[in-house]
């Protein structure tokens, strides 16, 4: 009973916050502009697949990059002294102090034609390369925000992962990478789950950056919702392409964590 | 004559062991590791026979999980050698070892079933599915585990766990297998049955076992060879009756057992001095008039009237223990154990008898004073007994066996 008590504000902010939005973006997803039942908001956001392609792929690229970053990277960290973890995980953290809007235009000024990169580039002949609008640059801007997202979980996970497994592995006859293959990145799962999670969640419905970096074919499914809504264009539009993604966001979660019960038993073969 | 005598060096590798064993497997030459400029192990020196029951047994803390480490290649000494089947192995990877290991803390891994951790080695050394199934199978019979291959290790006890670690090593058919306290976990019923079942296992497989323990009780009941470790010393090595009849030293003496540990002076060969009596002994060798400590082990000790004793005391408290009663007996301000079958209520004045094969002479070592009752050696003895009579000797030793009649 107390408990439940306890939970109470929680509770509140939850309904208010998060439950009346929902209900709200459910209803106008559902009517029209006189607010009449209708289905013709999810028939004209089927036009937009395209862009919901695209949010995915760009979503599962930034995914994979990061992971492929992110691993040694907190591998290093977990692995070494708890002095130097702490440096090194302040290191990594302390971007997200930073507001991902300045993050975002710093790294415009980076990678513009003109900007730090090509500037340098300059001086030897070179360039200007092409940073920037495209979709490289666009998933590039992604990784760059979203890479402590997935360093923090697989950190989490590594840091934990009792040494004498791997002295188990060793003795058992295993190399450097059979003792990576068979044990520790089996036990990584969990963490590299949820940081893919971590990631693909923000970065499928990333509005801003494809703006920014991308160029107007790389615009993705934020962008287009944020305009429904922002210019009042069609928010009954704008709410069913939400609640889409939402139904995406979700699928994939479900999708990953099947994967992560699966993977356990695979990686058992 | 110094006090605290060298570690044991080469000497102690010539040690008697239990059974005649004609291959040498391990060797550890002058091993020596230090942490942080803390030297945990010294000058450790000590070879392993081919299907060999070995086992290193030590206080908490006394450097045994560090030699096993050495051994495995998960440690390299600081200085000295490890050699295997006389190759120098300091620089070989643990994977490259011929050796398993039996974690002290089994280390299963977590994300494995029971079958696929027992089938790990195999998979890695690449044995063929057929032959992995057999191998496996035959392994969950020895330790009993049929059924439970498809549990995960955090559905087990901690008991099954033990049994799945064990197995896991014992899967590959090592040349070695090292063993770190593999029952420490287990209650006294399950420890004495998996004891048994690891001593068949080893004779049956005929695989040397380098094993762990600081239960000494353990350690003798399963060992041929027992090396009794503290300090990051070697203390003493032989069979487990030798360790227990001859300690080399205080330390070994309290340890293994329990040891009333007396002050005495060698007067001559099979003569030693305590309590200002002469007491026959089959110890020699010793200077004339050398220190010693003098063991005697409270199960040895006959308890007879009192005007028949050797010597005599009062009884200041009796414990009942099952088999026997220890029963502490103050001889002048000087407290002894000693074990007996009858009950001797305290407050009873009574008399000991000791045989030549009761008393263990020592030399002394860093070790003397820290065990035992014997600084409050009394002065008083001397007035009361003949001090020239040699208790033991063949005559006196008649004498009281007429007495007794
Ligand atoms: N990696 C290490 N760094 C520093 N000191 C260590 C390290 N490993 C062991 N030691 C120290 O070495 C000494 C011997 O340790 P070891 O683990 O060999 O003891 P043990 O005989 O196995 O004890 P136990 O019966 O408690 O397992 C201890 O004092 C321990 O603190
Ligand atoms: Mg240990």
């Amino acid at each position: 009973m107390k408990s439940k008590f306890l939970a109470g504000p929680y509770i509140a902010w939850m309904a208010i916050f998060t439950v009346v939005p929902l209900a709200m973006v459910a209803y106008f997803a559902f009517t029209d502009n006189s607010g009449a039942f209708t289905l013709d908001n999810f028939v004209n956001a089927s036009e937009y697949l395209p862009i919901f392609l695209r949010s995915i792929w760009y979503a599962l690229a930034a995914c994979v990059i990061c992971l492929i970053v992110g691993y040694p990277v907190a591998y290093v960290i977990a692995r070494s002294t708890v002095n130097v973890q702490r440096v090194l995980y302040l290191l990594v953290t302390l971007p997200m102090c930073m507001s991902f809007l300045l993050r975002t235009l710093a790294l415009v000024s980076l990678v513009r034609d003109t900007g730090i990169i090509n500037s340098f580039l300059g001086i030897f002949g070179i360039g200007p390369l092409p940073l920037i609008r495209n979709s490289g640059s666009v998933i590039m801007g992604m990784v760059y925000n979203y890479l402590p997202y997935m360093i923090m979980p697989l950190y989490t996970v590594i840091v934990k992962l009792d040494p004498r497994l791997i002295e188990a592995a060793q003795d058992l006859g295993c190399d450097n990478v059979q003792t990576f293959r068979r044990v520790v990145l089996p036990l990584s799962v969990p963490g590299i789950v949820s940081g893919i999670t971590m990631v693909f969640v923000p970065a499928v419905s990333t509005f801003y950056i494809s703006q920014k970096l991308g160029a107007t074919d790389n615009i993705m499914v934020g962008d287009i919702i944020e305009r429904q809504f922002k210019g009042s264009l069609n928010r009954n539009l704008g709410a069913a392409m939400s609640l889409i993604l939402m139904l995406l966001v979700f699928v994939s979660i479900g999708l990953m964590n099947r994967f992560a019960d699966d993977g356990e038993e695979v990686a058992t073969i | 004559m110094p006090l605290s005598r060298p570690a044991l060096g080469a000497d102690a590798i010539n040690q008697k062991r239990g059974r005649i064993m004609s291959k040498e497997l391990i060797r550890l030459v002058n091993c020596r590791m230090d942490f942080d400029g803390e030297t945990v192990l010294d000058s450790i020196n000590i070879y392993f026979n081919d299907s060999e029951f070995l086992t290193l047994l030590g206080p908490s803390g006394c450097g045994k999980t560090t030699t096993l480490r050495i051994i495995g290649g998960f440690l390299q000494p600081t200085s000295g050698d490890v050699f295997f089947d006389g190759v120098r192995i300091n620089d070989v990877p643990p994977h490259k070892r011929r050796v398993n290991t039996v974690f002290q803390k089994y280390a299963l891994f977590p994300h494995l079933n029971v079958y696929e951790n027992i089938a790990f080695g195999l998979r890695i050394a690449k044995v063929p599915a057929k032959e992995i199934d057999a191998r496996v199978t035959e392994m969950l019979d020895i330790v009993s585990l049929r059924g439970f291959e498809k549990r995960k290790p955090d559905q087990l006890s901690g008991g099954q766990q033990q049994r799945v670690a064990i197995a896991r090593a014992l899967v590959n058919r090592p040349k070695v297998l090292l063993l770190d306290e593999p029952l420490g976990a287990l209650d006294l019923r399950l420890r004495k049955d998996m004891q048994n079942e690891l001593k068949r296992i080893q004779q049956q497989l005929g695989i040397t076992f380098i094993y762990v323990t600081h239960d000494q009780e353990e350690a003798l009941a399963m060992s041929d060879t027992v090396v009794v470790m503290d300090r990051g010393r070697i203390q003493q090595i032989g069979t487990p009756e030798g360790i227990y009849n001859e300690p080399k030293n205080a330390f070994v003496a309290d340890f293994i057992g329990e040891s009333n540990i007396l002050d005495g002076i060698m007067r001559a060969d099979y003569v030693v001095e305590f309590f200002g009596r002469k007491f026959r002994c089959l110890d020699k060798g010793f200077a004339k008039d050398e220190p010693v400590d003098v063991v005697i082990r409270p199960e040895d000790v006959d308890i007879v009237p009192a005007d028949s004793g050797h010597l005599c005391g009062t009884v200041t408290s009796v414990t009942f223990k099952g088999v026997h009663y220890d029963t502490i007996v103050d001889f002048k301000g000087f407290k002894w154990l000693i074990q007996t079958t009858d009950l001797h209520q305290p407050g009873e004045y009574i008399g000991i008898k000791l045989t030549p094969d009761d008393i263990h002479v020592m030399h002394k070592s860093e070790y003397s004073g820290m065990f035992g009752d014997y600084s409050s050696y009394s002065a008083e003895y001397d007035e009361i007994n003949d001090p020239d009579a040699v208790i033991g000797g063949e005559e006196t030793y008649e004498e009281a066996l007429n007495n007794e009649e």
